[in-house]
């Protein structure tokens, strides 16, 4: 399953990004795979529908969890009806890897 | 949700061939607040999250079209509609994030980030009044 994180930078150790739509880059992250990508957010620099725009690309992506510090209110009933799980880590100073790392912590967990 | 998906007539003078009302989701829910929980049209237009001229519409059509099946005997169906169900929110007590269950129909165990099983329901989560913490 893929989850993305927002993120302010393009490596692990950068911190996650308080804003969703308007974050500098998302990080995907294949928890079966366990397959990294970094890719950019395309829509960094909107000024309308940033979150909206973001959540669709991501979908489209087979991402199906979205991890960030903050979402808009428009982003919520959007995400129910995609059915896309939304996680809010309210820890600024969280950074990529940490965040990764619980990801992967609970994976083997289960398996 | 309603109890049935819908409802359908009997007797001697049934029309097999008679095609089917749909009531809408929102139109059941406005016509069941108004007319079952005894709600009136403004309260029942905050619950639904919708102007209150928008719901006395819903609520009109619900009402159009359940006489329609009545009177002419037509099955009624509840189905479709826009509407889209508000998921739960869930906090983990361990590392503290906050997280929805997007499929109201699979019960949440734990936390989908640290995988903690210690994790309460909350109310319908507000952004603006949330605290961050620091690590």
């Amino acid at each position: 399953m893929k989850v993305a994180i927002a993120s302010k930078g393009n490596t692990l150790d950068h911190l996650i990004d308080l804003q969703f739509g308007h974050c500098a880059f998302f990080v995907i992250y294949d928890k079966d795979t366990n397959e990294l990508q970094i890719r950019s957010n395309p829509f960094k620099e909107a000024t309308e529908q940033a979150g909206i725009r973001a959540v669709k690309w991501l979908a489209s992506e087979g991402v199906k969890s979205l991890i960030a510090g903050d979402f808009g209110p428009k982003i919520q009933p959007l995400l129910d009806q995609m059915g896309i799980q939304l996680i809010v880590i309210r820890k600024p100073e969280t950074s990529i890897q940490q965040i990764i790392n619980l990801l992967k912590q609970k994976h083997h967990a289960k398996a | 949700m309603p109890a049935v998906k819908g409802f359908r007539p009997y007797g001697p003078e049934l029309d097999k061939n008679a095609e089917a009302v749909v009531l809408h989701f929102e139109e059941y829910e406005a016509f069941k607040m108004c007319d079952y929980d005894n709600l009136n049209h403004l309260a029942a237009a905050k619950l639904m999250q919708v102007s209150r001229p928008t719901f006395t519409r819903i609520y009109a059509s619900a009402r159009n079209k359940i006489a329609l099946s009545m009177a002419e005997g037509r099955p009624l169906e509840i189905e479709g509609g826009e509407v889209y169900f508000e998921s739960n929110w869930l906090q983990c007590l361990l590392c503290g994030s906050y997280f929805n269950q997007p499929h109201p129909e699979e019960v949440a165990e734990d936390c989908p980030l640290c995988g903690h099983h210690q994790i309460q329901q909350i109310e319908q989560l507000d952004f603006t009044n949330l605290q961050y913490d620091s690590l």
